[in-house]
């Protein structure tokens, strides 16, 4: 038998939907990238603690900063929402309450990534 | 069918169900087992990666704080130096770090390598030790910058 899937589960097209390996693939390259991108910010944390605002914004909007803030928060963003996206997966099988985790999870990672891309352009330009 | 032997027949069936209930052999869970680094390490991972989500919020708040002006950060900066605030920071550098070292072990073990239980068990203690040091070097660098000594 070659097709093992009932019509009716054709039809709804549900199912593995072929992405597993660059969900695989997406979640390791940005992991790598974010590497050296949160020892960055760990340490530009760590040399500003307490700082001024003036020194924090003149920091900020130093171009080679924004720029590593920049990837910073993409790669940060894309990485944790790929990320839980396995968690709500693994945990919620409703079918509503998956789709909706799912879609919330989507909106939180842009609004952040979003928010942060926002203020390091009014900081930069 | 008189009711009698119905009710029996009803008596029977729960009694089968609720013995195969408490007989069925179960999958086993974490419970069932005796802990080990590794397993505690596998969920910590997923646990500071939730956390790390979460702890973007505090990133987000910081960067609008700095774009939006001089009093919004001097709140952002009065929230992150409270005792409570500084305990999340310092939770959320380990996090990072846990997170990252989790991830760095991964990596080893996406190319195939340190599989034998003697290198498992030396990178899970590698992994839980050094995020641990880079926290606590982190936070005693950090006072020395607000000249605390």
């Amino acid at each position: 038998m070659s097709e093992m899937r009932t019509p009716l589960s054709r039809v709804r097209g549900l199912g593995s939907a072929k992405k597993g390996t660059e969900h695989f693939w997406l979640q390791r390259v940005t992991a790598l990238a974010n590497i050296p991108l949160a020892v960055f910010f760990v340490s530009a944390m760590v040399a500003h603690a307490g700082a001024d605002y003036l020194t924090v914004t003149a920091f900020l909007s130093r171009p080679i900063v924004a720029l590593v803030m920049l990837l910073l928060i993409l790669s940060m963003v894309w990485h944790m929402r790929l990320g839980l996206q396995v968690v709500i997966e693994d945990y919620i099988h409703g079918h509503t309450a998956k789709l909706l985790a799912l879609i919330l999870n989507t909106f939180f990672a842009l609004a952040v990534g979003t928010a942060s891309v926002l203020a390091i352009l009014k900081l930069t330009l | 069918m008189s009711d009698t032997a119905d009710k029996k027949i009803n008596d029977d069936t729960r009694h089968v169900s609720r013995h195969d209930a408490s007989k069925r052999p179960l999958s086993p869970h974490i419970q069932i087992y005796r802990w080990t680094l590794t397993m505690f390490l596998s969920i910590l991972h997923r646990a500071t990666g939730v956390a790390l989500y979460a702890g973007t919020l505090l990133l987000v708040w910081w960067l609008m704080a700095a774009a939006t002006g001089p009093e919004a950060f001097a709140f952002f900066q009065a929230a992150a130096g409270s005792w409570i605030g500084q305990l999340v920071l310092f939770g959320y550098t380990w996090a990072l770090f846990h997170h990252m070292f989790g991830g760095i072990k991964h990596f080893i073990w996406d190319t195939g390598a340190g599989f034998e239980l003697s290198a498992v068990e030396w990178m899970s203690r590698g992994a839980t030790v050094i995020p641990i040091l880079l926290t606590l070097i982190s936070w005693v660098l950090a006072y020395k910058f607000m000249g605390a000594f």
